[in-house]
């Protein structure tokens, strides 16, 4: 059973069709992630699944008791607003303290419960983000750009905790991302989405689809060599990461 | 002691402060201010309805408030920027309420009352309504509080934890025709949008958490209305606008101390 499927989406806004026949499935402790052109879909594929668009069609399932953390792009705190972290990882039901310590801890950023939201740089407010994401202990991490507005070594060290918390919880990671080397390299499957599934597979064999390099041009020659570059190596993180997964003790899978 | 129209005044004054406080929190942090004039503007049109068809002028102008935010609240995102369909709507429904004020010949209307309230004419029946309404959007925001904040914060995040921030769009919508209703005879028109935010804005530099906030709102608002009927009183100026100097006052020695408290750190 895999922890969520998705079946023949399509979405449309007014009379424009942004996503058309689109099937996923992602299964526990896997890497997923979404490529794809600027209006190819991928933040309403993710919405969708999140329950903040309804599709046209198709649908969106999840398994029994599972659990999403969202981890949304950027999103801007108005000033005026006088919120402390932990109020912000508390909403809107409440959470006890601990827990709170607990989920900044696993974010890399143990000390900020007292901090004010308006006064965190942008790669703290990312891992606060994250933060609030693994507070329900999900199964499964939903990512949208989260790197978007960090540079380079901010970037490198915010997916590097999301891989030091995949191999402490086990749990699957869904994400967009625009940075194809830690796509090509991270990844387990590629979905390369423009507007519909163009094709998808592990990301050798999405990197060598010709409708991805249609979409990506000469830049996946580069992402291929680091890819190749990286691949034993990642290898063995992808093994140890499911192999904590088996052990974790959290019931990703029944 | 109700019989004092002062002590009527004053309590008016106060009820609607309490309202405001922490409903003018939320227009702060969501950039909501424009909505509230417009929406402020709007039940003009709601006076001149009660008065044709002699209904009170409370629920005239809650139903024009209402309607117009709920139209604006349906028409967002079709082709026009917000600001732009709330200054369609808000100036016309203005001009049309004027208009047909000027058709009621038979009654002889002050207008100026509505434009900037009669504070010192609130009866035990305004009384009531203002403090039955305040009551009503204080509850109402106090039991959607935690799914307002989430809202505000993100559409995204409010969704995945199963809120929906159209519903929660809704409340506060409604809140503030309430809050437009019962504060006319209070401020007027012409100054409902100046409780919302000065004392919410006020009360920032104050605060460390929203609720912190919205408490501080309600206590500057309350003091403003104190003090602000009281120097109508002693210094003979109209009361409406009185009360919204005192807060304009507040508002501007508390950024002061604020700016230098944070330089100063």
């Amino acid at each position: 059973m895999s922890l969520i499927e998705v079946h023949n989406l399509s979405i449309r806004y007014g009379g424009h069709t942004v996503l058309s026949n689109v099937s996923l499935h992602v299964d526990a402790g896997e890497i997923v992630t979404i490529v794809g052109p600027n209006g190819s879909g991928k933040t309403s594929l993710l919405r969708a699944i999140i329950g903040a668009v309804k599709p046209s069609k198709g649908r969106v399932t999840q398994g029994a008791d599972v659990k999403l953390g969202y981890v949304p792009q950027k999103l801007h705190i108005d000033p005026t607003l006088p919120m402390s972290v932990a109020r912000f990882l508390a909403l809107p039901n409440g959470v006890a303290p601990a827990a709170i310590d607990a989920a900044l801890k696993q974010a890399g950023v143990p000390d900020l419960a007292k901090a004010q939201m308006a006064r965190l740089s942008g790669g703290q407010f990312q891992r606060v983000l994250l933060a609030r994401a693994l507070i329900g202990k999900p199964q499964i991490l939903l990512l949208d750009e989260a790197t978007q507005g960090l540079d380079q070594p901010g970037s490198a060290a915010f997916y590097q905790q999301i891989d030091t918390v995949r191999r402490q919880t086990g749990c699957a990671v869904l994400m967009i991302s625009h940075e194809l080397h830690v796509v090509m390299s991270a990844s387990d499957r590629v979905i390369c989405l423009n507007g519909h599934v163009c094709c998808e597979g592990t990301p050798e064999v999405v990197a060598s689809a010709p409708e991805y390099r249609a979409l990506f041009g000469s830049g996946t020659l580069g992402a291929l060599a680091l890819y190749r570059h990286d691949h034993d190596h990642d290898h063995d993180h992808n093994h140890d990461a499911l192999g904590a997964c088996s052990h974790s003790p959290t019931e990703a899978v029944e | 002691m109700l019989d004092d129209f002062m002590v009527r005044a004053t309590l008016a004054g106060v009820g609607v402060a309490f309202a405001a406080a922490p409903l003018g929190c939320f227009v702060v942090w969501r950039r909501m201010a424009y909505f509230g004039d417009a929406t402020a503007h709007a039940s003009i049109l709601g006076i001149a309805l009660s008065l044709a068809l002699s209904i009170s002028v409370f629920a005239g102008t809650m139903l024009v408030a209402l309607i117009m935010a709920l139209t604006v609240n349906m028409l967002t995102g079709r082709g026009y920027a917000m600001d732009t369909l709330l200054g369609v709507m808000a100036h016309s429904a203005l001009a049309f309420g004027l208009v047909a004020v000027s058709f009621l010949s038979g009654i002889r209307i002050d207008l100026m009352a509505y434009l900037f309230g009669d504070i010192l004419a609130v009866s035990r029946v305004d009384l009531s309504v203002i403090w039955g309404g305040a009551a009503l959007v204080v509850a109402l925001i106090g039991w959607r509080w935690s799914d307002l904040l989430t809202a505000t914060l993100n559409e995204d995040l409010a969704y995945a934890s199963g809120i929906n921030p159209k519903r929660e769009q809704l409340v506060l919508t409604l809140a503030l025709a309430i809050t437009v209703a019962v504060a006319i005879k209070v401020v007027g028109v012409l100054l409902i949008a100046a409780m919302l935010i000065i004392p919410a804005a006020a009360a920032r530099p104050l605060s460390r958490t929203p609720e912190g906030m919205a408490m501080v709102a309600a206590g500057i608002g309350s003091v403003s209305a104190l003090v602000g009927l009281r120097a109508a009183y002693v210094l003979d100026t109209p009361a409406g606008p009185s009360i919204v100097c005192v807060a304009a006052l507040i508002f501007a020695a508390l950024s002061i101390v604020g700016s230098l408290r944070s330089s100063s750190q």
